[in-house]
């Protein structure tokens, strides 16, 4: 039987059932892992033995009712930047060569205590920074849509594992849309939760004020399921808020009040897309909504007061990296300051080593002022712009990226070009709102397109019932790419 | 805004990174492409506007001073590339 196309809520009520083993479905998934990710590289680490034990462990629990969870049993993969207790966790860096975790991160031990089986690590770029999973140190992640395509990113594993069906979801982190940008280019369903919803504890930094661990699954439903299991207070992150999210979907949009930002559909953006998105708005007008469109202007100063802050948060959060405590140290140094001079210098890639120094120049004196306070003066205009929005509207609704998918390297010597493909999902994060993505079509090359909701702050439900409207009227996140292999089984 | 070898350097420095003569060159091309592009953010009439770290507000959070159990040193320092009797090796710092 072909398990692996179903969706997670699927798969967990066969495993309530009895209808398949919990140790079944893993081997089967690592069997997929195996045959596909030789092909799409989506895994930075495959936990062959490990997933199997905790299979077992998991079908014990769920026979003697310890595991209740609609997820139980069902295996799943974690983003490479969120620790896992003695299992590699690198954030695709040479710079966390051979690095296991003492502890695993809350949101993924919340998986786990709801009897989650994890296959593995998903690749990512190096440290989250970059938009196209081409800055990882494993190599790049290939989009299973495409021909030579990228998948997105930073989480473009969390996104292609999904996609080509080799895990039922997979946790991913949004610090600019990096959770939202692979979902569009890979036809699957993600939420960015509002900041403070999940818990950042054993979450790898990058931008600590605008990082937040989200799911990426098939289907509305599946997200809102994950996101019930890992939203909360959790005390070793004193940003997280104490909001256990219980989701209760609900298809019923009628009244629902949806703004367009005229602003979103300018300059740049990509005609299949905008026709696309708008054909989105029109089909949930006609399911009831209130769709008109609003003046944004704001949007032209999401990207530099985005980047300015996250390399700004970056340059310090990965000063950490010393060759020390953790991680990759180089093997000839002279004195302490050359151990760290040549353990990041030879540790961190291209891009990290950009985002460093650009974010080291705006806090430098004589230029904190012109540079990052500016930027977080422009977060603040940004900030009240959605607070004025979302007086009127409940919902509001947005392409996800300019284009489809890029080809392979289109971007990766040009940073500046790939950071102003982030123009619609950044000024999300400065404000700390909650977004989603969900498939709303695909281009005349069979790239899939994704529709970007915007929900107000912990309005979670709200938004994702948006979504869920829309896709039971819908079926752009039931189609799937013709996979490839690359040993046959 | 022209970014300089002295710039560059001295940013290195304070980042604790030394790039190569190539290195070096493209990205004082690439800061100063960005930098440029941040530029924008100068049009936009930020008088009055506080600053704004957090969107949420974020007061501090404290927790009892209770001893709680925390992980062995052993474990921790597994991690270190070099570490004796539970602590970090690091080259001599005093001459």
């Amino acid at each position: 039987m072909e398990f692996d196309k179903m969706t997670a809520l699927e798969l967990g009520r066969m495993i309530k059932n009895k209808e398949v083993g919990v140790v079944e479905v893993t081997k089967n998934a690592l069997e997929n892992i195996e045959k596909r990710d030789a092909v799409y590289n989506a895994f930075v680490t495959v936990c062959f033995e490990e997933a199997l034990k905790q299979a077992e462990k998991v079908q014990k629990g769920i026979d003697d009712g310890t595991f209740t969870s609609p997820l139980a049993g069902v295996p799943m993969a974690v983003k490479d930047n969120m620790c896992t207790k003695g299992i590699l966790t690198t954030a695709a860096s040479k710079m966390l060569t051979g690095f296991k975790p003492t502890y695993t991160a809350t949101a993924v031990k919340k998986l786990e205590n709801a009897g989650a089986v994890m296959l593995g690590k998903l690749n990512m770029d190096e440290f989250a920074m970059g938009s196209t999973t081409e800055t990882s140190y494993n190599g790049a992640t290939l989009n299973p849509w495409g021909e030579n395509r990228v998948p997105g990113g930073s989480s473009g594993g969390s996104a292609v594992a999904v996609a080509s069906d080799m895990a039922y979801y997979t946790l991913g982190s949004d610090t600019g849309g990096s959770i939202r940008q692979p979902c569009a280019f890979c036809g699957t369903t993600g939420i960015k939760p509002t900041y403070g919803t999940v818990s950042r504890y054993g979450l790898i930094a990058y931008a600590s004020s605008l990082d937040q661990i989200g799911p990426v699954g098939k289907s509305v439903e599946d997200v809102a399921e994950v996101l019930s299991v890992i939203s909360g207070h959790d005390a070793k992150d004193s940003t997280s808020v104490n909001n256990s999210l219980k989701i209760i979907l609900n298809n019923n949009i009628k009244g629902k009040k949806i703004g367009i930002p005229r602003d979103y559909f300018g300059k740049g953006l990509d005609g299949e897309v905008k026709d696309a998105v708008l054909a989105a708005a029109a089909k949930l007008q006609a399911l009831g909504a209130e769709v008109e469109e609003f003046d944004m202007p704001s949007l032209e100063y999401a990207i530099p007061a985005y980047y300015i802050i996250a390399c700004a948060e970056a340059s310090s959060n990965l000063s950490r990296y010393d060759g020390v405590k953790y991680g990759y140290a180089s093997p000839s140094f002279e004195d302490l300051t050359d151990l760290y001079y040549k353990s990041r210098s030879e540790g961190f890639g291209a891009e990290v080593k950009r985002r460093i120094l650009i974010g080291t120049f705006v806090l430098s004196s004589g230029y904190y002022d012109a540079y990052y306070k500016k930027a977080l003066q422009a977060k603040a205009v940004i900030k009240q712009a959605f607070d004025k929005a979302f007086e009127k509207y409940d919902v509001i609704l947005s392409p996800t990226a300019p284009t489809t998918a890029l080809k392979m390297g289109e971007n990766l010597n040009d940073p500046l070009k790939m950071y102003l493909g982030d123009i619609y999902t950044v000024s999300v994060n400065l404000a700390g709102l909650p977004a989603m993505v969900v498939p709303c079509g695909f281009d005349k090359e069979g790239l899939p397109i994704g529709l970007q909701l915007i929900g107000k702050a912990f309005g979670e439900n709200e938004l994702l019932n948006v979504g869920y409207a829309y896709q039971q009227n819908t079926d752009y996140h039931t189609k799937k790419p013709v996979l490839k292999t690359g040993k046959e089984a | 805004m022209k970014i300089t070898d002295e710039m560059i350097d001295y940013i290195g420095a304070l980042s604790r990174l030394k790039l190569q003569d190539e290195e070096k060159e493209s990205a004082k091309e690439e800061m100063e492409k960005i930098i440029n592009y941040m530029d924008i953010l100068g049009k936009l009439d930020t008088e009055g506007v506080e600053a704004m770290s957090h969107a949420f507000p974020v007061k501090n959070v404290f927790r009892e001073d209770v001893v709680m159990p925390s992980t062995d040193r052993e474990i921790i320092t597994a991690n270190a590339p070099k570490s004796k009797d539970g602590s970090f090796v690091v080259p001599k710092t005093i001459g």
